[in-house]
């Protein structure tokens, strides 16, 4: 019955080597991976530093530095072009579509969620089929909208526009959120006194907060991202936000402030990054309760 | 008294499940129908009309205004780089962020890094990932040419951006380079879904790691699948940055999608009827598709 | 068929000891349970033999070889989980199949063995189904035919009887002994259920905090326990544990007789206070104190339908318990003593 000393000695070396070409696999295709994602970011950090005497030679290593670096490229980001204001209408966009989403998909997803189960997976589906109508399909029309309603060159144009974009996707992950928490919480302080209302508020939301995170990020992600309406919309430069201004102010007809160019793309880009995996494992839970049970 | 137990009944009516549902869900609907419904259904007024920017009146012209678009040839290469740019650069990122959802669930130092730099793409905002890109492909600076020549592989610099079939290759790269994480993250999602105890027994049954992979865990992972590639179509589908600050369609519109073409025709252009009538084009499909995966997806689920 | 040894098996998480230096030996072909609350270590036990994690310290022998560093599929051994880990997406017939497949096996005898299997476990007309439209006892059957296609050595089953309803419990349980011993595999059996083990059987170990407190055959388990835990965890009710001076005095209910039916040789009277009486028709709980204690622990003792003595409550009433029945355990570590005087 059993095997001779030696063939599980040497099936236990097998295992090994086996075991560890898998180790040396993974962080062979862990590195590749993070070089293939970040290096296009990688020689970003480095231009921006670059004397355009050592940036513009084709012959010059664009890896590192040939003369020294500097600071004036960073200086006419921020002090020479609208970058900051850029910045500025960013987070006011921002912030205030987050808001609107809250207040909208809040209760949207608790009613779909908890109240009415005939309608409430179909109207779920047509939230989703309402995503599918893309700012690419709708910004001509809505264009003449904004301009309709005077909104036209002002950030509200796209405070009052972005949550469409937010809206569906915020309430399809805190649909997931509300479904898994159990009824019995709510139906406790009801009989304990407390109105619907009332009971969701105190005693379910605390328990949606990851849902709630999960949102906020998102949504200010989205608004920060969004591109069309930003362009279509407000063409002077006091109400741009960062993902227009950077491309169309920065570029100008034919000469490219390309350190200037990658230096604002690397400042927007770490903090995000660095938000996004912070929350990542929160987002997962939302997504695998959405998914499966949505 | 009466009024104490009028009161209460109100309260105890605005409780009402009945009630409160539609309640709770009106403000919600009434916000998209305004400003997604009612622009969509004026698109598709703009589309049989002959409405410019310039004047401020609307004349009927049933389909002429298809026609002249469908006479166009740019609108044809447009039509047709738009589903070849998304269904390739989404076969790839299908294949991509399978291998890095399983990377990014197995344990292993400098994780936290390795998930910063690989989300980068997808949280930078498209037109600044973009930038990025521009001057990697550059004609006369591209690092990459730099490389390839000191490496002793090319002589003259590649234009990654000047030929058409390099163009277009270009733009491909660059949307599955940004939809790569996000598909990753989801697929991350079906994989921590699937119970330990399963990939144990197949563990146990003595399946190795191909065969586990592909005959357990992908099979189980179909729903989730199909959920990212869905999302990565989408988004490939309906964007106009990447086409818009990579090459604005060029060169001579081989990488015109119809997202840009119309935005190019309509706004820039002024011919606003146009440019609705040729971004209508990307509705149907994209709720043919929609519904497709949908229908596959529910077949899957198995719980 | 293969006897599983462990020595020192050590396992660390971190700071936490899931199984400190569990020493273990199995006879070829017997049915051994690992009986613990949860958290006591026996499923990391079970798959440390399994191979699905490593031990920190230690060593897993199957057969006479050390098996440490081989996979589970080298092993040779099968595993039955609590839920059953049927592949959702699989019909019967390919779940059975799927090790074989594993191993390379051509379909053709694939087919013939998969046939063996599900007539062993009376499948055969089932093997098109999927397991989401099986029954609780039918996928049992499907996870033992997918286990024993193979031809393990050994069987591990982790408290696969948990997630059945509590009536088909028993009829289950009759069918997994009389399939393990019909094959004559050595088994390694996890539960937290003291009825399930003591019912089941060969030899228990009996765990707790990551050690084996007691390894023996059921009725040395439960007559003799060597600490408290043991005597606790063993026979519902538990045994009665009372203090006296500075040691602990251990009966079990079922000893604790009325003077007029109780062993007639040494034994040691008590005077038992009873508050209140459970008659369950096959048996009757009688809760109370006893007053020769200084203590008013709650004392219990059990009576079967055949002794008719009438115990009215609120009452004291003359019992008693052999003294071979009396077992000694020490205040602090818990651990068994000899005979006291009392």
């Amino acid at each position: 019955m059993a095997e001779p000393r030696s063939e599980v000695q040497a099936l236990r070396r097998t295992f090994e080597r086996r075991r560890r070409l898998g180790r040396v696999g993974l962080y062979t295709a862990a590195i590749t991976a993070a070089f293939l994602a970040a290096f296009p970011f990688t020689w970003a950090a480095i231009s921006m530093f670059k004397q355009n005497q050592d940036l513009y030679v084709k012959e010059n290593n664009p890896f590192w530095f040939n003369l020294a670096p500097t600071l004036d490229h960073v200086r006419l980001l921020l002090e020479r072009t609208n970058f900051l204001v850029f910045v500025r209408n960013t987070l006011l966009v921002g912030i205030a579509v987050v808001i609107i989403t809250l207040l909208l998909s809040l209760p949207a997803a608790y009613s779909l969620a908890r109240l009415g189960r005939r309608w409430g997976e179909r109207m779920g589906i047509a939230i989703f089929l309402v995503y599918l109508i893309p700012p690419t399909l709708l910004f001509i029309p809505m264009s003449r909208v904004i301009v309709t309603l005077g909104l036209q060159e002002s950030l509200w144009s796209l405070v009052l526009v972005y949550p469409t974009i937010t809206i569906p996707i915020a309430t399809w992950l805190l649909m997931g959120f509300f479904k898994g928490i159990p009824r019995d919480i709510e139906e406790q302080a009801m009989v304990d006194g407390y109105t619907r209302v009332g009971a969701v508020t105190r005693a379910v939301l605390p328990l949606v907060y990851p849902g709630i995170v999960a949102v906020v990020v998102f949504a200010f992600t989205l608004s920060a991202h969004e591109f069309i309406y930003a362009l279509a919309f407000n063409k002077g430069s006091a109400v741009k936000t960062i993902s227009v201004g950077i491309p169309t102010e920065l570029i100008r007809g034919d000469v490219f402030f390309w350190q200037a160019l990658e230096g604002a793309a690397l400042l927007t880009a770490v903090p995000i990054a660095l938000l996004f995996n912070f929350f990542l494992d929160r987002f997962i839970t939302g997504f695998t309760m959405g998914a499966v049970k949505g | 008294m009466a009024t104490a137990v009028a009161a209460r009944r109100r309260r105890d009516w605005f409780d009402s499940e009945r009630v409160l549902a539609p309640l709770l869900l009106s403000p919600a609907v009434i916000y998209i129908t305004a400003l997604v419904g009612f622009p969509f259904v004026l698109a598709i007024i703009f589309a049989f009309s002959d409405v410019t920017t310039g004047s401020a009146d609307l004349e009927w012209v049933g389909f002429r205004t298809f026609g002249r678009i469908l006479e166009d040839p740019v609108f044809l290469r447009s039509l047709w780089n738009t589903f070849v740019f998304a269904l390739i650069a989404n076969a790839v990122v299908v294949v991509a962020a399978n291998v890095l959802a399983r990377v990014l669930t197995a344990d292993f130092k400098g994780k936290w890094l390795i998930r910063f730099l690989v989300l980068l793409p997808w949280t930078t905002p498209i037109s600044l990932a973009t930038i990025t890109w521009l001057w990697t492909l550059d004609s006369i600076f591209s690092p990459i040419d730099w490389v390839l020549r000191n490496l002793g592989l090319i002589d003259t610099n590649v234009y990654w951006l000047g030929r058409p079939v390099l163009a277009m290759g270009s733009v491909i790269a660059v949307h599955a380079w940004r939809i790569i994480p996000l598909a990753a993250v989801i697929m991350m999602a079906g994989i921590t879904a699937i119970p330990t105890e399963i990939t144990d027994a197949a563990e146990v049954d003595g399946a190795r790691f191909w065969r586990k992979h592909f005959e357990v865990t992908i099979p189980l992972m179909a729903p989730i699948i199909a959920v990212a590639v869905l999302f990565g179509f989408v988004l490939t589908v309906t964007d106009m940055s990447v086409v818009y600050v990579l090459t604005r369609g060029g060169p001579t519109h081989s990488t015109q999608v119809l997202a840009t073409w119309a935005f190019f025709k309509g706004i820039e252009g002024g011919a606003l009827a146009q440019g609705a009538a040729i971004a209508l084009f990307l509705f149907p499909v994209l709720v043919a598709v929609a519904a497709l995966i949908l229908r596959m997806a529910r077949r899957w689920e198995l719980h | 068929m293969a006897v599983v040894e462990a020595r020192g098996l050590t396992k660390h998480f971190g700071d936490v000891k899931a199984v400190d230096g569990v020493d273990l030996r199995t006879e070829e072909g017997e049915f051994l349970v690992l009986l613990g609350p949860s958290g006591c270590g026996k499923t990391t036990l079970l798959r440390m033999i399994a191979g699905l994690e490593e031990p920190t310290e230690g060593e897993v022998l199957i057969g006479g070889e050390v098996v440490n560093g081989l996979p589970p599929r080298a092993r040779r051994i099968a595993m039955v989980f609590q839920s059953y880990a049927l592949y959702p997406h699989m019909t019967v017939f390919r779940n059975i199949a799927f090790p074989l497949k594993a191993q390379g096996m051509d379909p053709a005898a694939r087919q013939e063995k998969v046939e063996w299997a599900a007539k062993l476990l009376d499948l055969s007309s089932l093997l098109q189904r999927r397991p989401r439209h099986l029954s609780g006892g039918e996928r049992q059957r499907v996870a033992l035919a997918r286990a024993i296609v193979r031809e393990p050595t050994v069987f591990l089953l982790d408290e696969p009887l948990s997630n059945l309803d509590a009536k088909l419990r028993a009829a289950a349980r009759d069918d997994l002994l009389s399939f393990q011993r019909g094959l004559g595999i050595t088994a390694l059996y996890v539960t937290h259920d003291q009825v399930e083990a003591m019912g089941m059987g060969d030899r228990i170990a009996v765990m707790n905090k990551g050690r084996v407190r007691q390894f023996g055959k059921p009725e040395d388990v439960y007559h003799n326990p060597a600490d408290t835990f043991v005597a606790t965890f063993l026979g519902s009710p538990p045994m009665n544990l009372l203090e006296y001076e500075d040691f602990l005095v251990g009966f079990r209910p079922e000893h604790l007789l009325p003077v007029s039916v109780a062993h007639d040789g040494e034994r040691t009277p008590f005077t038992f206070h009873v508050n209140r009486v459970e008659n369950l028709g096959s048996e009757r709980f009688l809760y109370g104190h006893l007053e020769d204690f200084a203590t008013d622990t709650r004392v219990i003792a059990m009576l079967p339908s055949t002794v008719t003595v009438p115990i009215p409550p609120d009452q004291s009433h003359s019992f008693a318990v052999a003294l071979n029945r009396i077992r000694f355990f020490d205040k602090e570590t818990g651990l068994r003593i000899e005979a006291q005087r009392l």
